[in-house]
């Protein structure tokens, strides 16, 4: 077989991190290769060193036999590489074709773009990989799922030879999982090189046929996909053999800790996304919250912590009505919140670490007569870092834009779970952390479970529901489906209630 | 009626100045470049083509008509140049755009006053005799019954440079592969480079074109309102073309209508002592008129207008 992309010696030095150090990749033509590692082990900078991104240190690479030094991103797009970011780079006000064409627009004379044209090719395009996307619609109508096949039309359209897609599936839901790993397949049977980057071990048996390992800038191992399991590729990326089952000790539930009543809440557009629900949660416990993306979870996660108004119904926190009071007095009552969008409310992007680590302690135990006191801040900061392992190049000094996202997600948890709130309520505590991190954050949610504090489990992952949870309340359409234990379900019925199937109720166990 | 219909085309005349300089403003945001500097802008282009006016007025041949283009052109150029100001500040050194505006608004006075102090003496330019009168009748058109009349007699000619204007940036911004480039750069300039396309090269340009018509517009406006440059002959007239430009909504043709309506706003302070009722309040109240209905217009309607999302940020090719 033709090696398509071979990287010799690549080194990688950030202020403070060895990002690669000296490593060599080879990649077949026509293949998946998928790079595995931890967050932080040196794939996306090594990746964005092929896309030409980043400069290397020292090192070089040869696309098709033929040494190329990849000055720009146009340089790579000439030599047939194309990347699917993982923030997507799309213009919200463009249609799909627009975004396509842009910067390599097929034009009538004097310079008009002949919209006609690009559209056929892009419908061609979608025809042959099997893409399902409308070339007319407008990239804020459309799904996530559909505006990263965009950014993969984006790269077939400038007729790329080797994609590589950086975490694809970390914005996705589990069946547009499913379409894109369909994707993968059929972009490497007609002949394209895909390399991808992930930290998902199900993803890479299900698709890829080699797999190198990073672990800390250094290749640990390149292996045949179908010669080596979940566990030892998991071992290799960590360095230690990892516990893939959480430990639940049994447990009683305490008192009631959170009283939803008949709560219903519009969206932004006054739209009803909650309607009507009710639940208890009590002191000890982790309630799920499981469902489909966009079926009223966030709008109750936004009601329950104040960031949206509630249009009927009550909120309780330990007996005290709570619906109308203002974030900051929540906060106080005892409530922790991570957010399922950590940009939007989760952190500010432009502060230090450090600053983002005390952005809520409004009490003044980071401040004296009314000044930072940086002493304590540092010392907290510092700890966090050490017991979370969060990986920041400057430490507590890292512009938190910086970070790359799994980092920045670590940081959000730690940050909530050191408060070891009353009530915590976590969305997607794992999404973007690698197998290593979700054991270490997974233990730190049951050990405040095991300390009597309520949690609030919202997860698109069933395995995660699954592992962690008490009781699993299922929402659908913005009603709860059907509420389950834990221990009496699987996903399959699961699966049927987060369908809207109340039939889900009548399934029979195993 | 009639009263309205007598207030139409000094309406227009109004409204030509207003429509050109949004347009100019309309270029620099849509590439993602924050221009209100228009109002400074405006200000070289009518101190540029008053002063060269009066010059040319001296040379044979340049006397009527000839003389009044040939300074718009050059109160175009004007415009353009000290717009090159704003181009080094916000996109060679990242600036806040907001502030280098604000800063080139303050220095365009400044330097013209200065400049006439050198020329002629005082802190205006000498008037000039001529300027940009209107056309009795525009051949053909003109005799279209009831529109004739109506948009094509006793008009200034000035609306009809406004307007083919509108339809070149409509077609230049909407059709054509530059026009993609520029808007994309607005919205989203990380994903325009990633596709190779030059951020900085394209809002340079548009920043240059903003100043060209910002230039014109102040030239069309000293030429046709007044008979010399002074401190106060724009008089805010770059900060209500921006707020036509949001009343708009960013579209040309959007520009257009606001700039007629702003006109008419305008033309009401004159007018007002003829229409009834309005005529009992006092005249200080007409001045006001027109920047009153500007505010309450924006209120009105901006609220749900959406600017370019990347208009007034600094281009940080490193942002994720």
């Amino acid at each position: 077989m033709e090696t398509v992309i071979e990287m010799k010696g690549i080194t990688k030095q950030f202020p403070g991190i060895l990002a690669n150090d000296s490593i060599d990749l080879e990649v077949t033509k026509g293949s998946i290769h998928a790079l595995l590692g931890e967050n932080g082990a040196g794939k996306s900078t090594l990746m964005s060193i092929l896309f030409g991104l980043i400069q290397p240190d020292s090192g070089n690479i040869k696309i098709n036999g033929q040494e190329v030094k990849i000055t720009d991103p146009n340089v790579a797009t000439r030599l047939g590489i194309g990347m699917v970011h993982q923030h997507f780079k799309l213009v919200h006000n463009f249609t799909v074709t627009q975004n396509i064409i842009l910067g390599a627009e097929p034009c009538k004379q004097f310079g008009i773009v002949d919209l006609k044209q690009g559209t056929k090719k892009i419908r061609e395009l979608c025809k042959s990989f099997h893409l399902e996307v409308d070339p007319e619609a407008l990239i804020e109508d459309i799904s996530v799922g559909q505006q990263q096949r965009t950014e993969i039309l984006k790269m077939l359209y400038r007729e790329a030879e080797i994609l590589v897609f950086d975490e694809p599936t970390a914005v996705l839901t589990p069946q547009e999982v499913e379409d894109l790993m369909k994707i993968l397949r059929s972009l490497a049977a007609s002949g394209k090189t895909v390399v991808l980057i992930t930290h998902k071990l199900k993803e890479i048996k299900a698709v890829a046929d080699v797999v190198t390992i990073l672990r800390r800038g250094k290749v640990e191992g390149t292996y045949k996909v179908s010669e080596i399991n979940e566990k030892e590729m998991a071992a290799k990326m960590v360095g230690r053999q990892v516990q893939f089952a959480a430990h639940k000790k049994a447990q009683k539930a305490g008192d009631t800790i959170l009283q939803v009543e008949n709560l219903t809440v519009l969206d932004g557009r006054g739209i009803e996304r909650v309607k009507g629900i009710s639940f208890d949660l009590h002191k000890g416990e982790i309630l799920g919250i499981a469902g489909i993306d966009g079926n009223g979870q966030d709008e109750l996660v936004y009601a329950i912590t104040g960031l949206l108004p509630v249009k009927s119904g009550r909120i309780l926190l330990n007996g005290e009505d709570i619906t109308e009071l203002p974030v900051k007095n929540r906060f106080e009552a005892g409530l922790g919140h991570v957010p399922s969008d950590r940009h939007r409310h989760g952190l500010i992007l432009d502060f230090l670490l450090k600053e983002n680590f005390i952005i809520h302690a409004y009490n003044s135990d980071f401040a004296k007569h009314g000044l930072l006191d940086e002493a304590t801040i540092n010392q907290k900061a510092d700890q966090l870092i050490e017991e979370f392992d969060v990986r920041a190049s400057l430490g507590r000094q890292t512009i938190t834009r910086n970070m790359s996202g799994g980092n920045q997600q670590k940081a959000i948890v730690a940050r909530e779970i050191d408060r070891s709130p009353e009530l915590l309520i976590i969305v997607q505590p794992t999404r973007g952390l690698d197998v290593g991190a979700i054991e270490y954050i997974h233990s730190r949610i049951l050990e405040q479970r095991e300390n009597q504090k309520a949690i609030l489990l919202v997860s698109f992952e069933l395995d995660e529901i699954l592992a962690l949870c008490d009781r699993i309340l299922v929402m659908a359409n913005g009603e709860i489906s059907g509420e389950k234990k834990a221990s009496q379900t699987d996903e399959k019925q699961l699966g049927l209630l987060m369908l809207g199937h109340k039939s889900g109720e009548t399934y029979d166990q195993p | 009626m009639n009263t309205f219909l007598s207030m139409l085309p000094g309406s227009l005349m109004v409204a030509a100045p207003i429509i050109i300089c949004a347009l100019g403003g309309l270029l620099s945001e849509r590439s993602g470049i924050t221009n209100i500097a228009l109002e400074g802008i405006m200000t070289v282009g009518a101190f540029v083509s008053a002063a060269l006016l009066f010059y040319l007025e001296k040379v044979p041949g340049f006397g009527s008509g000839l003389g009044c283009w040939v300074a718009v052109l050059a109160g175009a150029f004007g415009g353009m140049l000290f717009s090159t100001l704003l181009a080094i500040a916000a996109i060679r050194y990242k600036s806040d755009q907001t502030i280098a505006g604000a800063a080139l608004n303050m220095l365009s006075v400044a330097l013209c006053i200065y400049i006439s102090q050198i020329l002629f003496g005082h802190q205006r330019t000498d008037t000039f005799t001529t300027g940009i009168t209107r056309i009795k009748k525009v051949p053909l058109l003109g005799d279209i019954p009831i529109i004739g009349p109506l948009l094509f007699q006793g008009i200034n000619p000035t609306i009809y440079v406004a307007v083919v204007l509108v339809v070149i940036v409509w077609f230049v911004v909407f059709k054509t592969r530059f026009g993609l480039r520029l808007r994309s750069c607005g919205e989203n300039p990380q994903a325009s480079a990633s596709l190779g396309v030059k951020v900085e090269k394209i809002r340079t340009i548009a920043v240059l074109a903003s100043g060209f018509l910002g230039g014109m517009a102040g030239a069309l406006m000293v030429l046709t309102t007044d008979t010399q440059f002074t401190a106060s002959s724009i008089h805010g007239m770059g900060f209500i073309s921006l707020a036509a430009l949001i009343f708009g909504k960013w579209q040309p043709f959007g520009a257009l209508g606001a700039g007629i309506f702003f006109g008419f706003a305008q033309q009401l302070g004159v007018y007002a002592n003829m229409i009834p009722l309005l005529n009992q309040l006092p005249s200080e109240f007409f001045h006001a008129i027109p920047y009153v209905i500007t505010i309450i217009a924006l209120v009105l309607f901006s609220s749900k207008a959406v600017g370019p999302r990347a208009a007034g940020q600094i281009y940080d090719p490193g942002q994720r």
